[in-house]
């Protein structure tokens, strides 16, 4: 057996959702830390974004990112796809309720569409101007460096209740597909065992509620003029 | 316990064979009691149709005592019905009151094709079992039983896995029909005992290769297989498989000659 | 013709180490060119597959289930026996030889029973070895516990799944096999005729039971595996598919029948609830360990269990059998319980049910427990809640299963328990090399007749279904095939299969045509009923013979009134269970003459006209001790052939549990 079989069994597909998952929960990590410089001061996210723009070693992994956001995406709708096809003639009941598994396990490629979807715009609203078009308002940190107003971009974008309302939506749809997914994907790379299952299954829940409270709070801070 | 007799209205899900499609069709049956079990009314209806010159229903059965694995009806919407952990044969009439309705259909995945009305074909466990679950231990070729000590919660756990009556409900509940909960049982079964370790990494790699083979989904770790089994068996296995199959990608043993 | 069990000379303890060591071999290269067809795959036929294959025959399988893991032998519960002596008791292979035997009623073959004994303690090796998760103390070594008829602990268990763990076990074996390409299985597939050229078992015909087609397939040697035929009596706790026919084709083909009235009857199973029981379900004999039978001792007492005191509770078993009390064999267990209903004593709405209840036991588990947490003055309600959790750890899914059946849950109230076929001892007429008296023809486990004697004692059934098709049938097996180097495979254009497989099809088509207008399943049950309450816990001359003729009866309408729906060419189980109940009806007259003929009573074979004062069975040795061997000679013709049974090591008793 060569690499290439090993990932593409359908155990192996599965290895590389969790792997590219598990990456992207922890670039989650690090978007959530330095977009919370925004609740300390305009400069000091101005800064982290400017280190995050500037730094080569990040510049690179950026694209290791995208591939694995990618990577996930095609995956899962191949997946997807592929387990559908398993049934062709489907059930004409279906009697499923939350009492036996949640309904968010059973939506997951419907949940990482609406994320998808989010993304887009997410990166057409930030990461385009910042990095490729250039087209915001330079700023002047304490320290001298120029730099993009990556701060007051995000005020601007977020003086439209319609975009803050799609970011909700955006970071619940992220939430509902972590619920599942950071479990799910610690139980494809088998680290749910009967000692750690509980455990895992907690901290995916309580990380995602942290992780997206934040985040929800960002559009809406920005909105209701708390940060400024 | 106070006993009760009801009328019940059968939506059952008849084919004549694989290569024909399918369709609904609606009985009535009298007079069951609630202490029959649900196969029980179906003998009853069965009995029925062939004295108005009918074909019966065929259906999979035959220790009636929720062991054989045989039996496979897929009720109101959920694998062998409504009661926890339990098969179809142990499925009794209690659950039902006059004049319900209930939907039987068989169980749907490709790889599982009806064979007649709710029988379908399930050779595909079979070939997945000889892809390697077992341990390749020629008859003689046995040390003494107590040689080996096992720890008692590891035999209990693969006793536990090991519990597995191959129905098939995990395949029929899970929306990929993935077959995982099921070889991931009998590769847990196994390499939980020191007779079966030394297997362990390929046994994983070519049970999951043949799951794939005989045309079952993948996992995603829904939980329904484990919502449905009759055996309560638990998705850790699936868990176990999958670090086997990782120990088998990154370290030495997994290839297959 | 003169039976010949081709018993090995010497010493009853040397004789299989003897016969190993001087049977005939075949070499590797010749078993290649062997072919070995084997009829079931429950516990004998696929150990015996796995193993011929292991060896290097070419082996082909055939079950009517849809894998050969269905096989009942998955149903048995609670355990199997193994003289290992782990729990330095004083067990030993003389002394479960000795506990079978007498078991058995002396109604078995020495040397048979002594090689039983003698191989068991592989079986657990060799089930360990495949990953069989048996039951292990904390030290991490296997587990025991006591069944009927014994004084040590020699039951290997898991849970109460030993059978599914065991079958399970073989069946992986069997699988592997496959892979590697030395065995081909066939499932959905049943056999309906042997093929006999020039005296000798060569083939089989099987219908494919998708396709209604008939197929043939050749073998140097058949190995009929199928199981027994308690199904006769319609309510078993058999699987609803068990049945006869692979045997029953075998005797009609010439193969003798030996013992059939000997059928097992189990005293714990859940009783019938009405007309629409399908099956019986066995609770576990292993339940007996600590579950105490009672009846009320006042008859007709309509109280609920809990209302009446212990002190009105006849403890039936323990008050007649001191010595063995709850642990008695089945068919003394059986009968005792039989006699209670009858006298009028038995409980629940139809009066047939005894009580097994726990209280006591989770009372003292729960007043140990509480002990071993260092309460010494435990509260009822905390040595309840301690004692049922242990019992549930013994016997937590029988539980389960009784309270799914009944509603009622057996922690609190007692279970209610009453007799039901279980077992058939009788079976094919082997000799000591498994062979029938069809030269290539063999039956091995719950199809033979041989060691279990008149009563089968508890966990022996895995043990006796492992034995012949692990350890013996290697053996006997490459005995008779070295003889059979030289044949080639005979193609299955030869004129016999094209006689078997027309019979087969002219029997199925006129069952068709028949169209009448009463179901299979209604002439199942008549029979049944005739046969239970004819031929069942008690028999005796006038009931025999009233059923002989009762059975002929209803096979003549059978065969002119059963009414089969749909098509020979499609998956149709109606036609199936045609031809199992036209074979049961057939199997059922015969276990009457039988009956008839023993006027002895033995084991699980009770008839009324000999009992002692106490109501005890009573045997005649001088009369039967023998095998009834019968052969088949056309419509309700048997000639009787008689092996007799000579005792070298064990002194003929009467039987005392007392």
């Amino acid at each position: 057996m060569n690499w290439k079989h090993y990932f593409t069994t359908s155990v192996g597909r599965k290895l590389v959702m969790g792997f590219t998952g598990l990456f992207l929960v922890l670039f989650l990590l690090v978007h959530c830390y330095v977009n919370s410089m925004i609740f300390i001061s305009r400069n000091a996210f101005n800064a982290a974004a400017d280190f995050m723009g500037t730094t080569v070693a990040i510049r690179i992994m950026e694209i290791g990112l995208f591939a694995g956001i990618i990577l996930h995406i095609i995956q899962g709708l191949m997946l997807a796809r592929m387990n559908k096809a398993k049934r062709s003639v489907g059930y004409a009941t279906n009697a499923t309720n939350t009492k036996q598994v949640p309904w968010y396990s059973r939506s997951m490629t419907l949940l990482g569409t609406l994320v998808m979807l989010f993304l887009i715009m997410h990166i057409s609203h930030f990461w385009i101007p910042s990095r490729i078009t250039h087209d915001l308002n330079a700023t002047k940190l304490p320290n001298g460096v120029e730099t993009h107003d990556l701060f007051q971009k995000m005020l601007d974008v977020f003086q439209s209740p319609l975009v803050v309302i799609l970011y909700l939506l955006g970071v619940a749809s992220l939430a509902f597909h972590l619920f599942h997914g950071f479990f799910s994907a610690c139980q494809t790379m088998g680290f749910t065992s009967h000692k750690y299952k509980n455990f895992l299954k907690g901290f995916g829940i309580v990380f995602t509620v942290i992780v997206c409270l934040l985040f929800a709070a960002m559009p809406i801070s920005m909105y209701m003029g708390w940060v400024a | 316990m106070e006993h009760y007799s009801m009328n019940l209205t059968l939506k059952v899900w008849k084919q004549k064979n694989t290569q024909s499609k399918g369709h609904f069709e609606t009985f009535q049956v009298k007079n069951i009691s609630s202490e029959m079990s649900f196969l029980e009314m179906f003998d009853v209806l069965n009995e029925q149709l062939i004295a108005e010159g009918k074909e019966p229903i065929a259906f999979d059965h035959d220790c009636r005592e929720g062991i054989c694995g045989m039996c496979s009806m897929y009720i109101n919407g959920r694998a062998h019905g409504p009661w926890h952990h339990t098969t179809t044969c142990q499925l009794h009439m209690r659950e039902y009151k006059d004049g319900d309705t209930i939907v039987v259909e068989p169980w749907r995945a490709n790889a599982f094709p009806v064979i007649k009305d709710l029988v379908v074909d399930r050779q595909a466990f079979d070939r997945i079992i000889q892809a390697g679950g077992y341990i390749s231990a020629n008859t003689g070729n046995a040390v003494d039983a107590n040689s080996i000590p096992i720890e008692k919660h590891k035999a209990d756990e693969a006793f536990a896995a090991a519990a597995c009556i191959g129905c098939g409900a995990c395949v029929a509940a899970c929306p990929n029909a993935s077959a995982m909960l099921f070889l991931s049982a009998k590769a847990s079964h196994l390499s939980l005992l020191p007779q079966g370790d030394p297997e362990r990494k390929i046994r994983a790699v070519n049970m999951v290769e043949q799951m794939d083979k005989e045309g079952f989904g993948s996992c995603s770790n829904i939980g329904l297989c484990e919502a449905s089994c009759p055996k309560g068996i638990s998705l850790e296995n699936i868990a176990r498989l999958n670090r086997e199959y990782l120990g088998a990608v990154f370290g030495e043993g997994g290839d297959n000659a | 013709m003169p039976l010949n069990s081709k018993i090995p000379q010497g010493e009853l303890s040397q004789k299989w180490t003897s016969y190993k060591s001087t049977c005939k071999l075949v070499n590797p290269a010749n078993k290649r060119q062997l072919e070995v067809i084997v009829i079931g795959t429950g516990l004998a036929g696929a150990s015996a597959a796995a193993s011929l294959g292991e060896m290097g025959y070419k082996v082909k399988t055939f079950c009517f289930q849809d894998s050969p893991r269905r096989a009942h032998s998955i149903a048995a519960q609670g355990g199997i026996n193994a003289a290992k002596n782990y729990q330095n008791d004083g067990d030993s292979t003389y002394r479960l030889f000795y506990d079978t035997v007498k078991g058995g009623d002396y109604r078995s073959r020495e040397a048979n029973v002594y090689r039983l004994a003698e191989v068991s303690a592989n079986i657990i090796d060799q089930c360990v070895a495949q990953g069989v998760p048996f039951a292990r103390e904390y030290g991490g070594l296997l587990s025991n516990r006591s069944f009927g008829g014994v004084q040590v602990q020699r039951t290997f268990y898991a849970a109460g799944q030993t059978g599914q763990q065991l079958l399970i076990g073989a069946y992986q074996a069997l699988e592997r096999q496959v892979a590697l390409g030395n065995v081909t299985q066939y499932s959905r597939h049943e056999m309906l005729e042997v093929v006999i050229i020039d005296g000798k078992a060569r083939g089989v015909i099987v219908r494919n039971l998708v396709t209604g087609e008939l197929e043939r397939h050749f073998g140097h040697a058949v190995l009929l595996c199928s199981g027994g035929y308690g199904n006769v009596f319609y309510l078993s706790t058999n699987a609803m598919g068990s049945n006869v026919t692979a045997a029953w084709k075998a005797h009609k083909s010439g193969a003798f029948f030996g013992n059939p009235c000997f059928t097992q009857i189990h005293p714990t199973c859940i009783p019938v609830s009405g007309d629409h029981q399908s099956k019986l379900t066995l609770m576990s004999e292993s339940l007996r360990n600590d579950g105490r039978i009672w009846v009320p001792k006042k008859q007709g007492d309509t109280r609920k269990p809990n209302e009446i005191p212990v002190e009105e509770r006849d403890y039936y078993l323990e008050r007649r059998y001191p010595a063995f009390g709850n642990l008695v064999p089945r068919d003394v267990a059986s009968r005792a319980a039989k006699e209670r209903c009858d006298a009028g004593y038995g409980v629940g709405s139809s009066r047939q049910a005894v009580y097994l209840d726990f209280a006591s036991a989770i009372e003292r588990y729960g007043k140990i427990e509480a002990g071993k947490h260092g309460n010494h003055n435990p509260d009822a309600e905390t040595v309840r809640q301690l004692g049922e959790e242990v019992v549930k750890e013994k016997y937590g899914n029988l539980f389960e299963m009784y309270e799914k059946i009944t509603g009622e849950d057996p922690y609190k109230v007692p279970m209610r328990i009453y007799p039901a076929v279980h077992y058939t001892m009788g079976g094919l007429w082997v000799d000591y090399e498994l062979m029938t008296t069809v030269p290539g023809l063999y039956a091995l486990g719950e199809a033979n007749f041989s060691d279990h004697g008149a009563n089968r004692l508890g966990a022996s059934a895995l043990m006796q279904g492992l034995a012949d098709g692990y350890f013996v049938i290697p053996y006997t097996l490459g005995n008779y095939l070295a003889d059979d180097i030289r044949t080639k495979p005979i193609p299955t254009t030869h004129e016999a299969f094209e006689a078997a497989e027309k019979n087969v099809r002219n029997r199925i088509e006129t069952m068709m045509n028949i169209k009448g207008s009463e179901s299979v399943e209604s002439f199942h049950k008549r029979l049944g009923k005739i046969m239970w309450d004819k031929c069942g816990m008690a028999r005796n001359a006038k009931g025999l013979a009233e059923a002989i003729e009762e059975i002929k009866a209803l096979r003549k309408e059978f065969w002119t009134n059963v009414r089969i729906p749909g098509e020979i060419k499609e998956y149709n189980p109606e036609l199936d269970k045609a031809g199992r109940v036209a074979d049961f009806l057939e199997l059922g007259e015969l276990m009457c003459k039988d009956a008839l003929y023993r006027s002895e009573s033995c084991g699980g074979h009770f008839r009324e006209e000999s009992q002692t004062e106490e109501g005890e069975a009573l045997r005649k040795d001088d009369e039967f001790t023998l095998v009834a061997a019968w052969e088949y000679k056309g419509d309700s013709n048997f000639e009787l052939h008689k092996e007799n049974l000579t005792y070298e090591v064990m002194h003929l008793t009467q039987r005392s549990y007392k």
